[in-house]
């Protein structure tokens, strides 16, 4: 666990969050625009290299993607897909997919493993597989299909925001190798403005007049955030959700099934306990019904 | 020391047989596999109840042991099931023992209609925990592998969650019951489900039907 970086909310966690509000980390965010990436996946490689996994081999799917999906070891990938536009002409669209480091995290809500996903105050929210005991709730709670698990070790992994980078004074490794300057790190504010500024650029510059920046609400934001050229429609990036939020059912099953569990567990042992000091045992053996002369016992 | 006396074949005079050995066996068999997976299940139920992951060896060791203590489960129900389905089956009887469950509650057994093996609060206590481990065993399955679920279907796993722990907590309710009437209420079935014996006069005030039958398959009584 990076020492320098505060913890804010901890998975399966009674009680408060040890020294929550002790310092005051700004918030850290990545900034991604699409509208200069080139896909030349550098940050993929940067990222395999720094967190020490080796290149597994791609899948090609008539596609510049290197595999259909983000995987346990692969938790970065630039994802590609050939838009149609309305007057016929093709869009070549680019992003980098990774991890969202949602503020109201999914999965964080979802795990009932103590410890297994931080939260840390500035934003990160980080896997702890020490912790993690492979029931992969955290890939329902996910909106962005994140959480990855490995079958070999029974624990799930993702893109960790490079805590251990940061927790450092370092940017993340992605950031570190873009090429174009399409990928920027700093704290959320300046990330928010800087997006919002080149989004506007994009509308009165360009032809896409419904550039914008995408820090979905339904999550709380993110410490991701994109400038898309058309924020009307993130799907076109590969399946972008336009309106990501923590299913309900994952909302329900963590509040009130357990809220109402809790309290009837509780009240049915009170109710017992009570029974007994109002009632007691039964007579064992005395009692006696009113046909009960036949006394074939020699008790 | 005084010679001791040779192991009786059978019960003394004022008791009788009511679980055979193998029936304490599957029963106890069901009753460990069910503690185990209740405590370590709610380990998972409850953030303020996983300090029990670590009394059973830590998170990852309980959720590798709770499917399997439960298929155990599951197989001595399976077992009772086949050993005591005709015991269980609920009767015309069991309608009036239900409409006068006060009477059972407050102690006034006399009020209540011959029983036979099973008391109607026995049968009902079992199927409570039959069709809660169906349930348990159909949702079970699925969180025992969510990484075979196809990715586009992972939204039915808090629903499977759901209806795991609902049957999990109908199960819990019935056996607080269960283990207050036997432990605390009626500790003669305890001595029953220990030792197999009961006595005579508890078998014939609570259990007539059935006491009445073996009486019929067995020797009079001088």
């Amino acid at each position: 666990m990076p020492p320098t970086l505060e913890i804010k909310a901890i998975s399966g966690h009674a009680g408060t969050v040890p020294g929550h509000g002790a310092s005051r980390d700004y918030d850290v965010c990545k900034l991604i625009d699409v509208t200069t990436c080139i896909g030349c996946k550098a940050c993929e490689v940067a990222c395999l290299e720094w967190n020490g996994y080796s290149f597994t081999e791609t899948v090609f799917d008539n596609s510049y993607q290197t595999m259909p999906e983000t995987a346990w070891n692969y938790w970065n990938l630039i994802r590609f897909n050939e838009h149609e536009n309305s007057d016929g002409s093709i869009s070549l669209l680019m992003r980098k997919d990774q991890c969202m480091h949602c503020a109201d995290p999914g999965c964080l809500r979802a795990c009932p493993a103590d410890g297994a996903i931080v939260q840390y105050a500035n934003g990160i929210v980080d896997f702890h597989q020490e912790n993690c005991i492979g029931c992969q709730y955290c890939v329902t709670g996910c909106p962005f299909d994140i959480p990855k698990f490995n079958p070999s070790t029974k624990k799930v992994f993702k893109c960790t925001f490079c805590s251990d980078r940061v927790s450092n004074g370092l940017e993340p490794a992605c950031i570190k190798a873009c090429p174009t300057g399409c990928l920027h790190f700093g704290s959320k504010d300046d990330m928010k403005e800087l997006a919002e500024q080149r989004a506007a650029q994009l509308r009165e510059q360009t032809s896409h007049k419904d550039a914008g920046v995408y820090d979905p609400a339904g999550v709380g934001g993110t410490h991701v955030i994109y400038v898309l050229h058309d924020i009307k429609n993130p799907e076109m990036y590969g399946g972008l959700p336009a309106n990501p939020r923590v299913p309900f059912l994952v909302k329900l099953w963590k509040g009130p099934v357990k809220l109402l569990g809790g309290w009837a567990m509780f009240l049915g042992v009170v109710g017992v306990a009570i029974h007994y000091l109002r009632f007691g045992p039964k007579d064992a053996g005395h009692t006696t019904g009113p046909e009960d002369k036949d006394d074939r016992t020699k008790s | 020391m005084t010679t001791r006396a040779l192991p009786l074949k059978e019960p003394p005079d004022d008791q009788v047989e009511r679980y055979s050995l193998t029936e304490r066996i599957w029963h106890w068999l069901a009753s460990l596999s069910y503690t185990y997976c209740t405590l370590t299940g709610l380990a998972l139920f409850s953030p303020y109840l996983y300090w029990l992951a670590a009394v059973f060896g830590g998170g990852p060791t309980i959720r590798f042991w709770h499917p399997w203590l439960g298929l155990v489960f599951l197989a001595s129900v399976v077992w009772m099931h086949g050993s005591w389905r005709d015991d269980l089956r609920l009767t015309e009887a069991d309608r009036e023992w239900r409409a006068k469950i006060g009477s059972y509650v407050e102690n006034r057994d006399q009020e209540l209609p011959p029983q036979a093996r099973f008391n109607a609060g026995q049968k009902l206590f079992y199927w409570a925990m039959f069709y809660a481990v169906l349930v348990l065993l159909l949702s079970g399955i699925v969180m025992w592998f969510p990484e075979r679920v196809p990715r586009n279907l992972i939204v039915i796993l808090p629903v499977v969650g759901i209806l795991h722990e609902a049957a999990a907590l109908i199960s819990i309710g019935a056996i607080i019951i269960h283990i207050y009437m036997s432990v605390f209420a009626e500790p003669e079935s305890l001595r029953a489900m220990v030792h197999g014996k009961v006595s005579r006069a508890w078998a014939r005030n609570y259990h007539r039907l059935w006491y009445e039958k073996i009486q019929g398959q067995r020797r009079p009584v001088p």
